[in-house]
């Protein structure tokens, strides 16, 4: 049986993926991030919607996850404290599902490229790897 | 404003059965205000019912709509737009939406997307309070402007009960008991001789004792 190969969505703030963005995926790749994760930046994580996240899950993602600025620190003030609020009424809907609340979180980084942006996305690949493919695949808007 | 929160997820998958087209119809009213049943909730809930079918292994097309308001028939004459496109419409709006979809469209099945909650406010981002029973005759003027009907667990309309405890209710610390607050208003304002009136029996036909109810405005009326 082949290893399963998971879809993880990454939610990033302009703040907090700029340079992981600007380097490139070859120097993203080299850093040890997992391929299996796609990012995708927003301006901040404070305008992300429940919708937004909940798509992705429709759209096929095993997991999802955002990461924005530490509380307190956010470029936009509350920016990544709204984002991890709405992190939690996707986990609360996707309870409601029958699914893994595990498979959405929300992390709070400091700015730039570090190593800790890395171990986000390895984190979240090993989770989902253990919980397997998510049983909302296959729903297509 | 109807303050209304969305069903379980549960609850809507089993309402809306084996149906294969729904008109998922959200209201800009009330239920947009406080972010039950308006064009945001009606995407998230829209994608959750997408999901939930396809966890149960159940096509469902969903048909996403909002009407400026559901309880006046001029708006409810939209639904037209979405005629042959669906078997049931799942209504986000209070039970007023609910009720006028029903009235107005005698062969459309229609199921209620939300439980609605009370008439309120928003005590603060993302909290509404209970602060009117809408029972058709108003006393404000002799409370100080606080509501004893809606506020009161008992609806007491002569003072507080006797657990009343350090401004606080017998039914949860996180209620105040709003005569005590009455008590303390009217005294800020120099009148708490009014807590000294005596309520007479209260006629409650104006409350919905007496049957649904109904205004005419004979000048707005054709």
């Amino acid at each position: 049986m082949s290893e399963f190969t998971p879809d993880i969505r990454a939610f990033c703030c302009h703040y907090t993926s700029q340079q992981a963005c600007a380097d490139g995926p070859d120097t993203l790749k080299s850093t040890g991030f997992p391929e299996t994760v796609s990012l995708a930046r927003t301006p901040c994580t404070g305008k992300l919607q429940v919708s937004t996240l909940l798509q992705a899950f429709e759209q096929g993602a095993d997991a999802v996850y955002v990461v924005g600025c530490p509380e307190g620190k956010c470029h936009n003030l509350k920016g990544s404290q709204r984002a991890a609020k709405r992190v939690g009424a996707v986990r609360q809907a996707l309870v409601e599902l029958g699914v893994e609340g595990e498979r959405v979180a929300m992390y709070h980084l400091e700015r730039g490229f570090h190593p800790e942006f890395v171990a986000a996305a390895r984190e979240m690949e090993e989770r989902v790897k253990k919980l397997g493919p998510s049983p909302l695949k296959g729903v297509e808007k | 404003m109807i303050v209304a929160e969305r069903k379980p997820l549960a609850e809507l998958l089993d309402m809306i059965g084996d149906y294969q087209r729904i008109l998922l119809l959200g209201c800009r009213g009330c239920v947009t205000v406080c972010s039950a049943g308006g064009e945001r909730e009606v995407e998230i809930l829209a994608s959750l019912l997408r999901m939930g079918r396809q966890k149960q292994k159940k096509a469902v097309e969903i048909v996403e709509g909002t009407l400026v308001r559901q309880c006046d028939r001029e708006y409810i004459g939209d639904i037209d737009l979405w005629e042959g496109q669906y078997d049931a419409i799942v209504s986000m709006a209070c039970g007023v939406g609910v009720n006028f979809i029903a009235n107005l469209r005698p062969t459309a099945t229609v199921f209620p997307g939300v439980n609605t909650s009370f008439f309120g406010g928003s005590a603060d981002q993302g909290i509404w309070t209970e602060q009117c029973a809408g029972c058709g005759n108003c006393i404000l003027h002799l409370t100080g402007g606080l509501c004893p009907v809606a506020r009161c667990a008992k609806s007491l309309m002569n003072g507080p009960c006797g657990g009343s405890v350090g401004g606080r209710c017998e039914i949860h610390p996180d209620v105040a008991c709003i005569w005590q607050a009455i008590h303390d208003r009217l005294e800020r304002l120099d009148h708490k001789e009014q807590m000294l009136q005596v309520a007479p029996i209260r006629d409650w036909s104006t409350a919905g004792h007496g049957g649904p109810r109904k205004v005419v405005r004979d000048d707005l009326t054709i």
